[in-house]
This record gives structure tokens, C-alpha cells and sequence, in this order.
């Protein structure tokens, strides 16, 4: 059995008020329509990417509205 | 048992009036002692009647397999789709069989409180529904108490999670639940929320069982359903085992046109072309055609209509029946509206048809709840249906009926009130 955890950028929709500062902190995990909310990025990227693990993190820190989670998929493949 | 069942069923028997408790009781038998297993449920193949065709009896497991007890069943007969009846015509004939499921199913999760939901502006319903509470009596020993709760009816109120959310803290706003299946919650007790049609088949089954329930319909959606047809200037509601063919469906609310196009699904809804007549309404007819059964809403629309009048109207209401919760539902269904109005009034642009499709792509899937979606899908299959109609409104050409009253039921503007929610 093999184990391998990626994460996903989520957003609350309702708790987003389009600060963007998320745009400014995970550039390479969002995008922001033509209102100013966020589109994150639904392909999940793997554990081993620390770059973008660091700036996922400092995305859901930096939210003032906390609208940002961290998604964990834990994977299972039968080996 | 003296009632005929083998045309209708939940509609079975229309006085012209509800029917008392004792006129319930000659036609179906006694109230009381009416009891449901989880297997026979299960064996019947129930599905809920609200839209989303969710088996009845994976949410009467799922909330028996939870930690906390649920406390509360609600029965949803807010009927917020304007172009729905169902629930209202359901009330008005056989009101007790919906109390009847609701007490099985409570008594099935030991709820001790069923709670009926009816819109703030359907006085009718109300007065029927709080006569029958009356009529049951006080709480009896065993089953649960009855209690009437009117919420504001706005389009999104009857959306599970608004209404559970404002029966627990008077705010009709949708709830943000990324995770299903999930539960809903009034203070500290679980919540079984079914729509009011539902809880009908479930006083029926109660009575006859799964065998007699799975006698008509199709065998994954085996049953009748309730469908609000409208075109015609006329509101019909029709009965129909699962799997009638959409022509008798009409012909059974007395539409003697073959419309241009049908929506299916109400205003979230899907469009189809007015040629599929002979395909069954049930949802693995549909499947193919991209549209569902939904909660039985039917739109036959005239051959002499203007498609794009008519979303362009739709999608207006459903832009200001917004929550205005979300960034993308809050401004993405304005644009939508504003890109079609401008569309519909002739004032249309070669661009014009790009931009509501990347509209479309900009907002689908990103709201709390699927009002968006919603509007998203039927805007798509509008501009598919539709496309003569559309290409000719963006050439700037006038329309062939624009003078022709439009056809699809739109709630007045001035009884709506805007950005009002409790």
C-alpha cells in the first residue's frame, strides 16, 4: 500500500469578501475573476511541493475574512 | 381502505376541499399506529420529491447512524419556484397523508417534533395546514407534536439549508457545506428535512408497502410524481407514474400545442427542445437530453414566443432572489441579467453571446448553495435551444414577438422587496 497526500486551496464563498490578498500571498494558486474573488486552482498539488505548501499556508493565514482552508486528500493505491 | 388508488395516489380523491381528518381516515384508513421499517423504506425505493432525488431512506440511515439523536422532521412546502404547485395542491386535497409520513418517519428516528413549512405568503396553505395540525389534538402519548412555522418565501428559503438555518436563527441565507452527505442541525438536534410530496409517499407506503409502492414508475424511480405544468396561461398540476411520456403529461394539463421548447426543472432548470415529446419523464429518460425530473416542474412554451424575452425575464428574478452571499452569485447573475436585457431590448452586439457564455463559465460552481448553477445551467441550454432567437437578438434584428406577452410566471416586482432577509 502506498499513502500520498496532496492538498487543494478552498474558499468559503460566503466568508470571501475579495480582499485578494490571497492573489498577493499563493499567486500560483489563484486567480481572481473579474469581481475581485478568488478562482483557486482545483488540481490538487502533492505534499513534496513545499513552495507551494508554503504559500498555501501564508494564503489561509493571511485571509482577513479566514475564508481560506487547506484541503488535505489522502490517496490509497494498492500496490 | 375506500379510495381508488390506481390513477392517483397522493392526489388521490379531490373534494374540491382538504380533506378533514375523518374523510382521511375512510379513504386510506386509520392515522394512528401507522408504522415504517427502515428495510421496507429501503425496499421501496423512495427518492425525495424536492429536486435533488436523494433516496429517502440513505438519510433516514445516515442520521440514525449519528451520534446525536435527531429531534427534529421538517416538511418543506415552501414551494419558492414560481412556476411550482405541487406542494400547495398536495395540501389542499390530502393534507393528513403528508402529516401521516412525517409522524412515521419521526417515530422512525424517535424525532419528538415535525415542523410544516409553508411560505409566509401562501395563506391558503397555512389555513389548511394549521386546521389539520388542530384536528390531530394535542400532543398524543406516542409520536411526535405538530407545529406550523411560516418562513418569508423567497426563492432560495426553500433551499434546505436556508430553511433549517431560519427555523434555528431567523435568517432564510443558504449555509456553506463543503463536505456531504452532511447534517442539519436546530440548536443541538438533528434534522430530517423531506420535501412535502415525499413525506405523502411515505404515509402511503406506511400503508401498502414497498410492493405496492414499486407497482408503477420505473424500477430506479419506481412511484408517481407531481408536476406543475404551465404555457398555457393555465397552472395544471398532473399525477403521473415516473416514465410517462411528456405528451400525456401535457395533454393531461390540457396544452394542445406543440410547445417550441420545454423547461424542465423550473428556473434552475434545463431546456430542451419542444420536439421530445415522447420522452419518458423520469430521469434515466433524461439523462441523455442533459435535463432531470427535478421537482416536476414542466414549462411548455408556445411556438409564438421570444426565448430570449423569456430568459432574459427569468434570469432577472432569479439575479435579485439572490442571497447576495457570495462575490460570484452577487455580481455574476446582475451581469447576466444586464448582457440579456440589453440582449432581449434589441440592443444587442455581435460580442454580446461570447460574453454570456464566459459569464456562464466565470460563476458555475463557485456559490455556497446551486442557486448559480442553477441560473448557469439554464442559461446555457437557453442559448442552445434558443440559438436562432439569440443569434437574431445579437444582429440587432427586432423579434418576430416582441409584442407577445411573455409566458413564463415571474412573481410581481412590487411584492418582492429587495435585499430584505430575515
Amino acid at each position: 500500500m502506498r499513502r500520498t497526500v496532496s492538498f487543494r486551496l478552498v474558499v468559503d464563498p460566503i466568508r470571501c469578501d475579495g480582499f485578494g490578498h490571497c492573489l498577493e500571498l499563493a499567486p500560483e494558486l489563484v486567480t481572481l475573476d473579474e469581481w475581485g474573488y478568488p478562482i483557486l486552482h482545483s488540481e490538487p498539488f502533492p505534499q513534496s511541493d513545499r513552495e507551494l505548501l508554503r504559500s498555501a499556508h501564508l494564503a489561509v493565514r493571511g485571509c482577513p475574512r479566514q475564508a481560506l482552508s487547506l484541503q488535505k486528500i489522502t490517496n490509497v493505491q494498492e500496490r | 381502505m375506500t379510495v381508488d388508488l390506481s390513477t392517483h395516489r397522493v392526489l388521490a380523491n379531490y373534494l374540491g376541499r382538504p380533506k378533514s381528518l375523518a374523510e382521511h381516515e375512510v379513504d386510506f384508513g386509520p392515522s394512528a399506529r401507522l408504522a415504517l421499517s427502515i428495510e421496507e423504506l429501503r425496499r421501496s425505493g423512495l427518492t425525495g420529491r424536492g429536486g435533488a432525488a436523494f433516496p429517502t431512506s440513505k438519510k433516514v440511515e445516515f442520521l440514525k447512524d449519528q451520534k446525536r439523536s435527531t429531534r427534529y422532521v421538517v416538511v418543506n412546502a415552501m414551494e419558492g419556484e414560481p412556476a411550482a404547485h405541487k406542494d400547495r395542491m398536495l395540501l389542499a386535497t390530502n393534507p393528513h397523508l403528508v402529516l401521516d409520513g412525517a409522524m412515521v418517519l419521526a417515530n422512525l428516528l424517535n424525532a419528538d417534533m415535525v415542523l410544516v413549512c409553508v411560505a409566509r405568503e401562501h395563506t391558503s396553505t397555512i389555513a389548511i395546514v394549521d386546521r389539520a395540525i388542530k384536528e390531530r389534538g394535542p400532543k398524543r402519548l406516542q409520536g411526535p407534536s405538530f407545529e406550523l412555522r411560516t418562513p418569508p418565501g423567497r426563492y432560495v428559503a426553500g433551499e434546505e439549508s436556508a430553511l433549517v438555518n431560519w427555523l434555528d436563527n431567523n435568517e432564510t441565507l443558504p449555509t456553506y457545506r463543503p463536505t456531504k452527505p452532511s447534517t442539519l442541525s436546530i440548536g443541538r438536534g438533528h434534522v430530517l428535512l423531506d420535501n412535502a410530496e415525499t413525506h405523502a409517499n411515505v404515509g402511503l407506503i406506511a400503508r401498502f408497502g414497498a410492493d405496492w409502492f414499486r407497482s408503477v414508475g420505473t424500477s430506479s424511480r419506481p412511484g408517481t410524481t407531481i408536476t406543475s405544468v404551465t404555457g398555457n396561461g393555465k397552472a395544471s398540476v398532473v399525477e403521473v407514474p415516473y416514465g410517462t411520456p411528456l405528451r400525456s403529461i401535457l395533454n393531461g394539463a390540457s396544452i394542445n400545442y406543440t410547445p417550441r421548447a420545454i423547461l424542465l426543472g423550473g428556473y434552475g432548470g434545463t431546456w430542451i427542445d419542444g420536439r421530445h415529446l415522447d420522452v419518458g419523464f423520469d430521469d434515466d429518460s433524461l439523462r441523455p437530453l442533459n435535463a432531470a425530473t427535478g421537482a416536476g416542474v414542466i414549462v411548455a412554451l408556445p411556438p409564438a414566443s421570444c426565448g430570449v424575452a423569456e430568459c432574459a425575464r427569468i434570469v432577472d428574478y432569479m439575479a435579485r432572489e439572490s442571497a447576495r452571499q457570495c462575490g460570484p452569485c452577487a455580481f455574476g447573475l446582475p451581469a447576466l441579467a444586464a448582457n440579456l436585457d440589453s440582449l432581449a431590448r434589441g440592443q444587442g452586439s455581435p460580442g454580446v453571446l461570447a460574453r454570456l457564455s464566459a459569464l456562464c463559465d466565470e460563476i458555475d460552481g463557485r456559490g455556497a448553495c446551486r442557486h448559480p448553477d442553477g441560473v448557469v445551467r439554464f442559461l446555457r441550454t437557453a442559448l442552445a435551444v434558443f440559438a436562432d432567437d439569440f443569434n437574431h437578438h445579437a444582429a440587432g434584428h427586432p423579434c418576430h414577438y416582441a409584442a407577445v406577452p411573455p409566458v413564463c410566471y415571474i412573481p410581481h416586482r412590487a411584492d418582492i422587496k429587495d435585499l430584505e432577509w430575515e
